[in-house]
């Protein structure tokens, strides 16, 4: 069936938070309808499990001035995939994607650290710095790249990401020259271990990111462009919105994003592997994105959604080995849960579970 | 008559080609008919990747000593047999306007599951029915879900990609071995053919596939099916199709062949391994792209695809061969090769919505 033919899920009628219509809904019925309640209930329900496996989970306890605790760590994990997935988002919701975010990942890290190893003083701030802004900078002009492919040349976004998806990685292992390329500075790898105003630097950067781009969209007429774009580029177009302008912003956003996330990712271990960095990210941050909330037919976003989905993300990759099942069996878990955040946002799964919910009597109104 | 004879050569339904109507009242010549003889527009693609091998194959000769030995191209079959049956099973999916990214994980459960059933003592034969079994099945359930459930295909198959790997890890996280007789039989056997060379069983197998699978897609209404989908699908629909089983028939497709692929790669590696086939997906739908199908649906050819892994599998040889370059230069080749086919794809459709 055509996407086309399929009626809008009920939920994008309903008012968003704090904006409540002219006949107040109750208190109840809001948060019901809510459309962060799904995502925020399913991670309540994991770190219930964590608790349950391991009673001391939540505990966050103060050491050296940092805050210490299986949650905290979750949330300085999750912070790569809360990063390429707010970048992602905003693809989604001008109805693209991004696949290429961990090829461009692996290439910040690839450069970042070359470019520290090839410095005079390995060790210096300055070398570490300098090192990022450049491999910022590339991951702008990939994401540029992209977005040409996208806006001016009119591939789907699908196959034009593919290109530096397939080809990325074998450009950072021509930055790194096939090495493990490990670096010994001080500076890059607090990226990762560092602490700040109590909190992991990696995580406040993220969520700084995300605030940054909520503010941009949300209190600007930025998002509500997007969302015109991702609904009909056309139209929007005819209407006076510059869409392609807007759909390549977006994938220099999300490379830069992916960028970041990628510099992270290679602070964490002082080294880069071009093959295995960010492997499948791309994957985990559309899934973030869809548990978020946001369609993947584009026009509609949340952040709040994609930073819910990112950190329960984080927790499922924690919770597997708690509960005493090995690690790598996570993505049978991750199956499971795209399945089933696919059929609760699917129409259709929703009208057969809805028809199967009501008494039969009421059933020949329904079909 | 004479435009009746000159149409004959331009049987093309979407449009003559150009360069073959008659310029005159008079009949051409022979020789007219032979200069001005364009192949259809239907098959430029294929025909242009068919050229990109052949010459690569001849800049290669001509680079190298032994690059042109017959052997070469035959291991080149070999070493890209499972590939060959990946690439078709994409085709189908492609083909309908889809795209199936479980087929790298369906490849590494299938190698895992021969190798473990094996390890059991299961008779070789059982073990092939039951990989065959379950990535079909899988590939079935995918077709499902993209169907009856309107999800997306590229979600339900990177579902299906996180499910078949996931079920890897728990069957087994090392490499297992495959040491079954039977199993090391069909690995190593080949055909000798004049000259002394020799053909592996496995290629001979591969080429059968896309026999079928070009069989299936030209002559059955299945096939035709497929490309309506693909052109159409709420046409296909309003015409009367068998709309529902033909697309969940795709995934079924594309799960077999993937399976099938996976046995194929058992054998060439003789080993099942949670991490084989990572990121082969992306080999398979690289290859159908550079193999001239629209990545929009409803338009190539089984034997593209089967150039386009050939025109893979020639960039390695060349890298192989040269010595001097390093073996990530092949990603960012094929990289290169798909995106200017989808560029050229994407002038050729311009003129479409």
């Amino acid at each position: 069936m055509p996407e086309t033919l399929t009626p809008v899920p009920e939920t994008a009628a309903s008012p968003p938070a704090g904006e409540a219509g002219p006949a107040r809904p109750s208190l109840a019925a809001r948060v019901v309808a809510h459309p962060l309640l799904w995502p925020v209930l399913a991670l309540v329900v994991l770190l219930a499990v964590n608790v349950a496996a391991s009673p001391g989970f939540l505990e966050v306890r103060m050491q050296d001035g940092h805050l210490f605790g299986s949650v905290v760590d979750i949330l300085r994990n999750s912070a790569p995939v809360m990063l390429v997935a707010t970048g992602m988002t905003l693809v989604i919701a001008t109805r693209g994607i991004d696949l290429s975010v961990g090829a461009i990942a692996a290439i910040a890290g690839a450069i970042a650290c070359t470019q520290i190893v090839g410095a005079a003083d390995q060790g210096a701030a300055g070398a570490a710095i300098i090192a990022c802004t450049t491999a910022l900078a590339v991951c702008v002009l990939l994401g540029l790249w992209n977005g040409f492919l996208v806006a001016v040349v009119g591939i789907q976004p699908i196959i034009a990401t593919l290109v530096l998806m397939v080809a990325g990685r074998g450009l950072a292992m021509l930055v790194t020259d096939g090495q493990i390329t490990t670096v010994n500075n001080d500076t890059f790898s607090a990226l990762a271990s560092g602490f700040v105003l109590t909190l992991p630097i990696a995580l406040v950067i993220a969520l700084g990111v995300v605030g940054l781009t909520a503010l941009l969209t949300r209190r600007t007429a930025l998002g509500m462009l997007i969302e015109a774009v991702g609904i009909n580029p056309e139209a929007s177009r005819l209407a006076g919105v510059r869409s392609r302008t807007i759909i390549w912003t977006v994938y220099v956003f999300a490379g830069l994003c992916a960028g970041i996330a990628g510099l992270i990712i290679a602070a964490n271990t002082s080294s880069v592997n071009a093959n295995s960095l960010g492997l499948w990210i791309e994957l985990d941050a559309i899934l973030a994105v869809v548990i978020g909330g946001t369609s993947l037919a584009g026009g509609r976003f949340s952040l709040a959604g994609t930073l819910v989905g990112a950190i329960f993300i984080a927790t499922l990759a924690r919770t597997i080995p708690t509960i005493g099942i090995p690690s790598e069996a996570n993505y049978l878990f991750k199956a499971v849960v795209v399945i089933l955040v696919c059929l609760l946002q699917s129409p259709r799964a929703r009208a057969s579970l809805r028809s199967a919910l009501t008494p039969r009597s009421a059933k020949g109104a329904s079909a | 008559m004479s435009t009746a004879t000159v149409a004959r050569h331009s049987a093309d339904p979407t449009g003559p080609a150009p360069g073959t109507t008659p310029r005159g009242p008079s009949a051409p010549s022979t020789w007219e008919r032979v200069r001005t003889w364009a192949p259809s527009s239907r098959y430029l693609p294929v025909l242009t990747t068919a050229a990109l091998f052949l010459g690569m194959f001849g800049v290669g000769g001509l680079r190298y000593e032994g690059f042109t030995d017959p052997q070469v191209f035959l291991s080149l079959l070999l070493d890209n047999s499972f590939l060959i049956v990946l690439a078709v099973g994409m085709t189908f999916v492609i083909l309908t306007g889809g795209i199936d990214l479980s087929v790298g994980s369906n490849v590494a459960l299938s190698t895992v599951i021969a190798a473990k059933t094996l390890e059991m003592g299961w008779s070789p034969y059982l073990s092939v029915v039951a990989v065959l079994l379950v990535g079909t099945l899988l590939g079935t359930l995918m077709g499902l879900l993209i169907h009856y459930l309107d999800i997306q295909p590229f979600i339900a198959t990177l579902a299906g990609m996180f499910l078949a790997r996931g079920l890897c890890y728990l069957i087994s996280v090392d490499s297992i071995p495959i040491t079954n007789p039977t199993f090391q039989e069909w690995a190593y056997k080949t055909v000798d053919l004049p000259g002394g060379y020799y053909v592996g069983y496995t290629s001979l197998v591969a080429l059968a596939t896309v026999a079928i699978a070009a069989l299936v897609l030209a002559r059955t209404r299945f096939g035709r099916t497929v490309y309506a989908i693909g052109g159409n699908e709420s046409s296909a629909l309003l015409m009367g199709l068998r709309v529902a089983s033909t697309k969940v028939g795709v995934y079924a497709i594309s799960g077999f062949c993937a399976s099938f692929a996976g046995l194929l790669f058992a054998l060439y590696t003789l080993s099942g391994y949670s991490l084989n086939a990572v990121g082969m997906e992306l080999d398979a739908i690289a290859a159908v792209v550079i193999g001239g199908t629209l990545l929009t649906g409803g338009r190539g050819y089984v034997v593209g695809s089967l150039f386009g892994v050939l025109v893979l599998g020639v960039i390695q040889t060349f890298i192989s061969f040269d010595g001097t370059l390093s073996s990530w230069w092949t990603r960012i080749s094929i990289g290169l090769l798909v995106l200017v086919f989808v560029v050229v794809q994407r002038l050729m459709t311009r003129r479409q919505p």
